[in-house]
């Protein structure tokens, strides 16, 4: 079964995000009413697994792997069904 | 060991810089100095040749993920088991700015208990933010166990370029206190950014370029063995490479980069 997986890595709470302020700041400089801005990286990984399961452990064990420093980051996984 | 028998490997990949700088600096102090795309390294040559492994700056594989990460994981897939050997024979390795976010992808800094299997740090978007390419002082405050700066005295300052984006260096916020401790203790801090004259930078921009944690430019192993720092020693190696250079009658031939080679020279001719 053919899975896609979104993995999404964002800054953990109480970490400074001098990439989301400058954003901000640019976007309130273009006139938009802008309190913050978070930044996150979601990357959607096309898979085979037997089941949803599976599926979310790959995901799982390439987020601790590669994708993911814990020293900063927290991140989510979500699981579907790639048609 | 004389100096012509070092053989130093630099190893680089696609968008690493500053290589045939390093290899040059090498070669200026009389050893070997080969660089190696990662590749060729896999298929043709044996890293248990080289006596010092050094990973050079830049932005290799256009520091996708995050800056060091790919090279890092890259290189445990292909050459887990000889870097692994490497190590336990204790021969030194130097990162330099991409390569110190290299070495602490791959966990082998600061290495509290050895290699580990997930990053203990990061090297992360400097504070303020943007890309910073400027000279910097630091100083050196590592007590001996650093076998790259053994040839500068602990306390001294020196100066040398930085140029990246992502040079904060961080621990995770729950153990910032208790790391810290156990990297002074194991000796494992080596430089930190500072005034001109050796005055603490206090996390304060711009005399702390990138808001690392506790000034940190550099660390090194508990073994001293492993070092990482994000300045440039190899552009600071000849005195006409320093920005003040027109600004003097006459200068010393070499720039402080050189202490930096010299200190590994040094330490394998002697052992």
């Amino acid at each position: 079964m053919k899975y896609a997986v979104k993995i999404e890595v964002s800054l953990k709470p109480g970490h400074s995000n001098p990439e989301g302020e400058t954003t901000a700041r640019l976007l309130v400089e273009l006139g938009y009413s802008v309190e913050a801005v978070e930044v996150s990286k979601v990357y959607t990984v096309v898979l085979e697994a037997s089941n949803m399961v599976e599926a979310e452990q790959k995901a799982q064990e390439m987020s601790k792997r590669l994708l993911v420093n814990p020293t900063k980051d927290d991140y989510t996984i979500s699981v579907a069904e790639k048609k | 060991m004389n100096p012509e028998d070092i053989k130093v490997c630099i190893l680089r990949a696609g968008g690493t810089n500053c290589d045939a700088e390093t290899q040059r600096a090498f070669q200026e102090l009389g050893v070997q100095a080969q660089t190696l795309q990662i590749s060729e390294l896999v298929k043709h040559r044996n890293l248990l040749d080289y006596d010092v492994l050094v990973f050079p700056g830049g932005f290799s594989y256009g520091d996708y993920v995050r800056s060091g990460a790919i090279f890092a994981r890259h290189l445990f897939a292909h050459l887990g088991k000889e870097m692994q050997s490497f190590i336990d024979k204790g021969r030194p390795i130097l990162g330099i700015c991409n390569g110190f976010q290299i070495l602490v992808e791959y966990g082998l800094l600061p290495g509290f208990e050895g290699i580990s299997p997930i990053p203990e740090a990061t090297l992360t978007t400097n504070e303020p933010a943007g890309f910073k390419c400027k000279w910097v002082y630091l100083k050196q405050e590592n007590q001996g166990k650093c076998v790259f700066t053994s040839a500068i005295p602990m306390g001294k300052t020196i100066r040398l370029p930085i140029a990246h984006g992502e040079g904060r260096l961080l621990f995770p916020k729950e153990k910032e206190d208790v790391l810290l401790k156990r990297l002074i203790d194991a000796d494992m801090l080596v430089f930190r950014y500072c005034t001109k004259d050796g005055q603490s930078a206090d996390g304060l921009y711009p005399t702390n370029p990138n808001g690392s944690f506790h000034d940190i430019a550099g660390i090194c192993n508990r073994e001293g063995n492993i070092f990482g720092l994000m300045p440039h020693p190899e552009r600071a190696l000849y005195w006409w490479k320093q920005p003040d250079w027109t600004r003097h009658n006459q200068m010393l031939q070499y720039g402080d980069g050189k202490l930096i080679f010299q200190s590994i020279i040094d330490k394998l001719t002697k052992h």
